[in-house]
C-alpha cells in the first residue's frame, strides 16, 4: 500500500515538474525581452533542481542530492551575471 | 509503475508524509510555471515562479528529509542545505534582475513604467533605495 502511494506520487511529481519545465522552455523561446529569457533561464533551472531531487528520493542515491546543489549554485550565478550584463551591458567592470 | 525497492520496510505514515510533501511541491512549482507563462506584464511575470523557489523547493527537500531519516534511522538533513541556499539566493537574483529590467524599460522610455526617484532623494542614502 505505502509503495503503490509513493510510486504515484513521484510519478506525479515528475510528470508536473516536467511539464513545467516546457512551460518554461516555451516562455524562453517565446519571451518578448530578455529579462524573460532571464528568467525562464531561472524558473528553468529551480525545476530542473527539484526533478533531480525527486530522481534522488526515487533511487535512493546521494549522487542526484549533490548534482542538484550544484545546478543550485550554477543557477545563481548565472542569473546574477545575466542580470548584471542587462544592466550595465558587461559583466566584470 | 515500477516499485521501489530500496523503500520496502517504509512504515505507511512516512510514505503518506512524503507523498503529500512530495505533491505539494511539485504542484506549486508548477502552478509558479504556469502562472510565469500567462501573466502579461514582466513585473507580474517576476512573481509567479517564486511559489517554486518557496514552498515548491520546500515541499520536496522537506519530503527528501522525511524519507531518508525514516529509512536510515538516523537523522539526515543535508538536504537542508539546498533549501537554505535557495530561499537565500532568490531574492537576490530577482531583485537584480528586476532593477536590470526597470533600468532597460526607463532608459527606453517605454509607458507604465514608474519614473526616476527625484534628485533629493539621493541625499539620504537609506531612503534612496526605497524612494525608487
Amino acid at each position: 500500500m505505502s509503495q503503490t502511494i509513493l510510486s504515484w506520487s513521484m510519478t506525479f511529481a515528475q510528470i508536473c515538474l516536467v511539464i513545467a519545465m516546457a512551460l518554461a522552455a516555451l516562455r524562453m523561446s517565446r519571451g518578448p525581452r530578455a529579462q524573460d529569457r532571464v528568467l525562464a533561464l531561472d524558473t528553468l533551472y529551480v525545476n530542473s533542481m527539484l526533478l533531480l531531487m525527486v530522481f534522488g528520493i526515487r533511487t535512493g542515491k546521494v549522487i542526484y542530492f549533490e548534482a542538484s546543489l550544484v545546478i543550485g549554485m550554477l543557477g545563481f550565478v548565472a542569473t546574477v551575471a545575466l542580470a548584471k550584463f542587462l544592466m550595465r551591458g558587461e559583466v566584470i567592470e | 509503475m515500477s516499485t521501489i525497492e530500496h523503500a520496502g520496510d517504509l512504515p505507511a505514515w512516512a510514505a503518506l508524509a512524503v507523498s503529500f510533501f512530495l505533491v505539494i511541491g511539485a504542484s506549486l512549482a508548477l502552478i509558479g510555471t504556469i502562472g510565469f507563462v500567462r501573466l502579461p506584464t514582466f513585473y507580474e511575470r517576476i512573481h509567479a515562479p517564486t511559489l517554486g523557489t518557496s514552498w515548491g523547493t520546500g515541499g520536496i527537500v522537506m519530503a527528501s528529509m522525511i524519507f531518508f531519516t525514516v529509512l536510515s534511522t538516523r537523522p539526515v538533513v543535508h538536504e537542508i542545505l539546498i533549501g537554505i541556499f535557495v530561499t537565500v539566493t532568490t531574492p537576490v537574483t530577482l531583485m537584480l534582475l528586476a532593477r536590470a529590467a526597470l533600468h532597460r524599460d526607463r532608459a527606453e522610455g517605454n509607458p507604465g513604467v514608474p519614473r526616476e526617484a527625484p534628485a533629493q532623494a539621493e541625499e539620504g542614502e537609506g531612503e534612496a533605495v526605497t524612494a525608487e
